[in-house]
């Protein structure tokens, strides 16, 4: 056991690393710079050479191999660099935003869950083939609606037809209604198509039969056999989610104007800022490290199957 | 009896056989699946869009009319006017070329490169197997729309920038379910015989391996191609795409944002498309990935 964790540890490491390394050559080591884009202003009245003492301040006057060596040591310190447009470190920059898309991110996961749940359970238990049809077909759309256009078709009907959510000055939990809904609704989509599968897999069991056969209703079964076995296998979609999440997050948080990680990276972009694109390129990918490493530890933990060598066989 | 039924029991046998072929032809055609024949009818009218559009409009989709700005739909304007007095259905209608371009050079980017290395990484020895398919893993860890970020940052903003940094998203996913088809087809035993009489590396590569793993690499592309809308019109409404006045479904939606309150037609009829054409898109692949099941 300890030498798998030690190979899955060292895996994640290698993957960190090698996003990492992909993030700098796309990011750092391009051509035309940040920098230029800022100081080369001739309104600013800067000479050439001050413009080239700015780049070695910034160290972008050193070859490819020494600023990726400096970087990957100053990543391993703690120092992400700094934004060119804002003027401050990277690391306070996203300390600063992170808390919002936090917020948001949680509790647009939470929604989706219970969405998904919702569609997976009530599909399952409905009688009527015409709602069971209906529900199962929702995922397929939600996937297919862009989530900015959700965003702005939200605003368009319950703030400015129905005039349930204000638009203007909205307090801090009003404010979040709309955003949450629309980063719930892509990523409840593919959580509750798994769910959706699992559960037709599941009630094709033996046991489900066994259940039904001693009276069990449709309900018991579903809540006391299927759904332990539905949702176990719904964690290994856990990396996928997190990508869905952080995309909803730039997409609603350039929507709503929220300040959050996601707004930063779009205002990242549209500045050519690398830095910042650079250090949250890398935190997303240690993100996802953690996550799959975490649901790779806890798999066994979770599904008593797994744990012995005849259990994982079969 | 009625006249019908006589009539009916007149006709001799000869004809009541070739009635009922028809019948059985027509009944054919009436239980292919409604979805789907709706489904390839939504792509043909994209892709006729994309392809002809002054065959559907006769308003120019750049310049404006004068006096005509920020109309609601009517039978002039279809789907109504912008604030520079654009008729939108035309914009549009014409859009549909900048979109469906985009997503076909990104699902081709994707298809190239990825069923590439995916083949390579089927076809050679275990450890370059190894070392591609890490690679591949890795670009599976960062988001993609972060990736295709970072690919706009390099290569600068524009449509078929926008379009490379969406294909690039797809390469991984390509790659893996290629080397998966390569490595299940290598193993069975017409391959084996190919080997067996004498066939070169290569020659079996490209005479059976290939065009065996071909079908499910299909059924993802068009998949990827519902995918690719969606993120490059993503692209566009971020202003990352095709510049303005280019009618970009996106850059669309993103220009009648401004108008939300007074002219929901703007933001809501290009949304639609999108939705339409992606769901089309999704439903054609799963009828592929049936077929090759």
């Amino acid at each position: 056991m300890s030498g798998y964790l030690l190979s899955r540890v060292a895996q994640a490491l290698f993957v960190l690393w090698a996003a990492f390394t992909i993030s700098f050559v796309l990011l750092q080591a391009m051509p035309g710079d940040a920098i230029l884009i800022k100081f080369q202003n001739p309104d600013l009245g800067l000479t050439a050479a001050q413009v080239a003492e700015i780049r070695a301040s910034y160290a972008v006057d050193s070859s490819v191999p020494m600023q990726y060596a400096r970087t990957l040591g100053n990543f391993l310190s703690g120092n992400y660099g700094y934004s060119v447009q804002a003027g401050v470190p990277v690391g306070s920059l996203l300390a600063a935003h992170l808390p919002a898309t936090l917020k948001l991110a949680t509790l647009g996961f939470l929604l989706a869950t219970v969405l998904a749940l919702l569609v997976a359970f009530l599909s399952s238990l409905t009688r009527f083939s015409w709602l069971r049809g209906a529900l199962q077909s929702l995922p397929s759309l939600f996937i297919s609606i862009p989530t900015f256009w959700l965003g702005i078709m939200l605003i368009q009907i319950f703030s400015f037809r129905l005039k349930l959510v204000p638009v203007i000055n909205p307090g801090p939990w009003q404010e979040l209604i709309l955003p949450v809904l629309t980063l719930a609704v892509p990523i409840s989509a593919p959580l509750a198509q798994v769910l959706v599968r699992n559960i037709d897999d599941a009630m094709t069991r033996p046991f489900v039969a066994v259940a039904r056969a001693k009276g069990a209703s449709r309900f018991w079964v579903l809540s006391r056999h299927v759904a332990k076995n539905a949702l176990l296998p719904t964690l290994t979609i856990a990396g996928v989610l997190l990508g869905e999440l952080i995309a909803g997050a730039v997409v609603t948080e350039t929507v709503f104007g929220l300040n959050g990680i996601g707004g930063l990276t779009e205002r990242a972009v549209g500045s050519q800022d690398a830095a910042v694109l650079q250090a949250i390129v890398v935190f997303s990918a240690l993100a996802f490290v953690i996550i799959n490493l975490a649901v790779d530890l806890l798999y066994p933990v979770l599904d008593p199957r797994l744990r012995t060598k005849a259990g994982a066989a079969a | 009896m009625t006249a019908f039924d006589t009539f009916h029991s007149d006709i001799g046998a000869e004809a009541r056989r070739e009635g009922n072929r028809r019948s059985a032809a027509i009944s054919r055609l009436r239980h292919l699946p409604k979805g789907l024949v709706l489904a390839w009818l939504v792509l043909a009218a994209a892709l006729l869009f994309a392809i002809a559009p002054s065959l559907f409009t006769g308003h120019n989709p750049l310049e404006g009319v004068g006096g005509h700005q920020l109309k609601q739909p009517s039978a002039a304007h279809l789907l109504g006017t912008d604030a520079l007095g654009r008729d939108l259905y035309a914009r549009i209608v014409y859009g549909a070329a900048q979109s469906l371009t985009g997503a076909f050079v990104a699902v081709g980017l994707g298809l190239v490169v990825g069923t590439g290395l995916g083949v390579i990484a089927g076809s050679v020895r275990p450890r370059f197997d190894d070392a591609i398919m890490r690679i591949v893993d890795v670009l599976l860890s960062i988001p993609p729309l972060l990736l295709s970020l970072s690919i706009i940052i390099l290569l600068g903003f524009g449509t078929v920038n926008a379009a490379i940094a969406v294909g690039v998203t797809s390469v991984a996913g390509f790659a893996r379910l290629a080397r998966a088809e390569v490595v299940r087809v290598r193993r069975s035993d017409y391959v084996e015989a190919a080997f067996g009489s004498g066939g070169t590396f290569a020659s079996v590569l490209w005479r059976h391996v290939l065009p065996n793993s071909l079908t499910s690499v299909l059924a993802f592309a068009s998949l990827q191609f519902g995918s690719a809308v969606l993120q490059i019109s993503t692209l566009g409404f971020l202003g990352y795409g095709a510049p303005p006045p280019t009618p970009e479904w996106g850059l669309l939606i993103a220009e009648g944002r401004n108008y939300i309150s007074t002219a929901w037609w703007l933001t809501t009829a290009p949304g639609v498309v999108v939705v339409l054409v992606v769901l089309a898109a999704n439903r054609v692949s799963q009828s592929f990935g049936k077929a090759s099941a």
